[in-house]
């Protein structure tokens, strides 16, 4: 018993990771009906960046917020010179860009600061918590309480802001938005900016753990993925429960079904994906979008 | 003078002209109605005001030209737009939906009163402020774009059939109350329509178009007596 509650702990722990980069693919989805496969290199790049901030001595927090302000104009760069050009081409042209966004910044990420994993330093003390025999890590609960965190601005960003009633209305009906004065090209780059931000969050939760190296992501974005189908695309409070969800069932697997352990773990996402996809597209919390045709 | 003037205005959809050259003004202050059957061009006319479709000739709006503005600085000139399907933000509340038609509001004020102003004008909005816009009626949505549109506190209204589809009771409630609009705030309206007799019966300046070109004009008064109009339009 002691195994599977300290099981569950750690599954929540990366779950929230999970988490955090299914909030970032569900934003731009929500913003602009693209899923960012870049999403996962985008959060690599962002923390590189904070690594040399932090290697040139900048102090932890100052680094973050540091890095936080480099990603979203980072994001809204990328959107304007990228996907602006592509931006009403058929969904398949924006995914192949997407795509070769990921490949292109994986290199580059190499090319500038080689393929060696890298330390990454967390901002949480190094002493696990103990309750009762679980140990809790102090990085893990930091990791989960970041994300809910994350999770609780952008709601609110989202619910009371005038700018985040724009970001949604022009994701919904971009010509009545436009009557409005709501200017939609702009409110897309801002989305790919503030996904690009919560990318980057997840970057510097999970660097300490899985240590920093250009392929980081590669996994992470497939769990990812399942987290957000079993959230369901539509609901970024989905996408962070369902990858505390993924996270905890991929350690459960890993421990309790032995010729998965730990090789097969990355399967069990992808079955997750398949099966929720077949028995209920629209996930756990999601909304079925009807399109008109 | 004229709040809107255009003259030889112009409109094409890829290569397909739509509009063929077209003359009409709204007075300041004043209600113009273009009346015409289906795909005469009267929506067309409506997004060649607003930028949302490529134009040539001339449109003045308060004197300077405004043909190839974006829609968005259009709208912060003053001009709201009722859209031709009612533009509503399904998935937003009505409260939303109104709010998101004082995003680009000019001057101060706050939004909190015009809210109040605009309930006072609908007050079936208010009793609907929490729900989805989607979950309106067809003659509630047709409200909730005009109060929206007026959120913006227009100089100058852009009505696209707002009678379609609705029961007449309706229809005539939303233009008494466009009507009122026009009056107390100096409110300015141009209304595309199909149904000649609510049109005529509003506005003092009437257009008719056919095919992408006005073939009758003159004030809303006379348009009325005319025999053609009335066989075809009115029916009687």
């Amino acid at each position: 018993m002691e195994i599977f509650f300290q099981q569950v702990v750690s599954g929540l722990a990366t779950g929230g990771i999970y988490g955090s980069v299914a909030l970032a693919l569900v934003m731009i989805y929500q913003a602009t009906d693209v899923v960012n496969y870049a999403q996962g290199e985008m959060a690599m790049f962002s923390t590189y960046i904070a690594w040399t901030l932090i290697n040139a001595g900048v102090p932890y927090w100052w680094a973050f917020f540091g890095t936080l302000v480099i990603s979203f104009v980072g994001g809204v760069l990328l959107e304007r010179v990228i996907i602006r050009p592509v931006e009403s081409a058929p969904i398949l042209t924006i995914v192949i860009v997407c795509i070769g966004l990921l490949v292109i910044l994986n290199s580059v990420a190499g090319w500038i600061y080689s393929y060696i994993q890298k330390p990454f330093p967390s901002p949480f003390p190094p002493k696990p918590i103990m309750l009762g025999t679980v140990v809790f890590g102090a990085h893990d609960l930091g990791a989960i309480g970041v994300t809910l965190v994350v999770l609780a601005l952008l709601y609110a960003f989202f619910r009371f802001t005038t700018l985040g009633l724009a970001m949604r209305a022009a994701a919904q009906n971009p010509v009545s938005s436009r009557l409005c004065g709501i200017r939609v090209g702009w409110m897309l780059a801002i989305g790919w900016g503030l996904a690009a931000m919560v990318g980057a969050v997840a970057g510097m939760m999970v660097a300490p753990i899985v240590f920093l190296d250009p392929n980081m992501m590669a996994g992470i974005l497939i769990y990812a993925f399942a987290s957000a189908t079993l959230g369901g695309f539509t609901s970024p409070g989905g996408a962070v429960v369902g990858g505390l969800i993924v996270g905890v069932i991929e350690n459960l697997v890993g421990t309790y079904v032995h010729f998965i352990g730990t090789e097969l773990k990355l399967t069990v996402a992808l079955a997750l994906i398949l099966i929720v996809l077949v028995f209920k597209p629209s996930g756990l919390f999601g909304r079925a979008t009807i399109h008109r045709v | 003078m004229a709040l809107l003037e255009a003259r030889g205005l112009q409109a094409q959809y890829g290569w397909t002209k739509v509009l063929h050259g077209i003359d009409f003004a709204v007075e300041e202050g004043g209600i113009t109605t273009i009346l015409g059957a289906n795909g005469a061009g009267k929506t067309t006319t409506l997004r060649a005001v607003c930028g949302m479709v490529r134009t040539a000739g001339e449109i003045r709006f308060a004197g300077q030209r405004i043909n190839g503005r974006a829609t968005e600085d259009l709208v912060r000139l003053g001009i709201g737009h009722a859209p031709e399907g009612r533009g509503t933000f399904v998935n937003l509340t009505v409260e939303e939906n109104l709010r998101l038609g004082a995003y680009a509001r000019r001057g101060g004020g706050s939004v909190a009163q015009d809210l109040e102003r605009v309930y006072g004008y609908f007050p079936v909005l208010a009793e609907r402020k929490k729900q989805a816009g989607g979950t309106l009626s067809g003659g509630e949505q047709q409200m909730l774009a005009v109060a929206r549109a007026l959120m913006l506190r227009p100089r100058l209204l852009l009505l696209d059939e707002p009678s379609l589809g609705l029961a007449p009771l309706v229809v005539r409630e939303i233009l008494r109350i466009v009507r009122t609009i026009n009056r107390e705030e100096r409110v300015s309206v141009l209304l595309v329509e199909q149904n000649a007799a609510v049109a005529l019966g509003l506005a003092d300046r009437a257009y008719l178009m056919e095919t992408g070109r006005v073939v009758m004009s003159g004030p809303a008064s006379e348009l009325r007596q005319n025999d053609a109009i009335r066989r075809a339009y009115l029916g009687y």
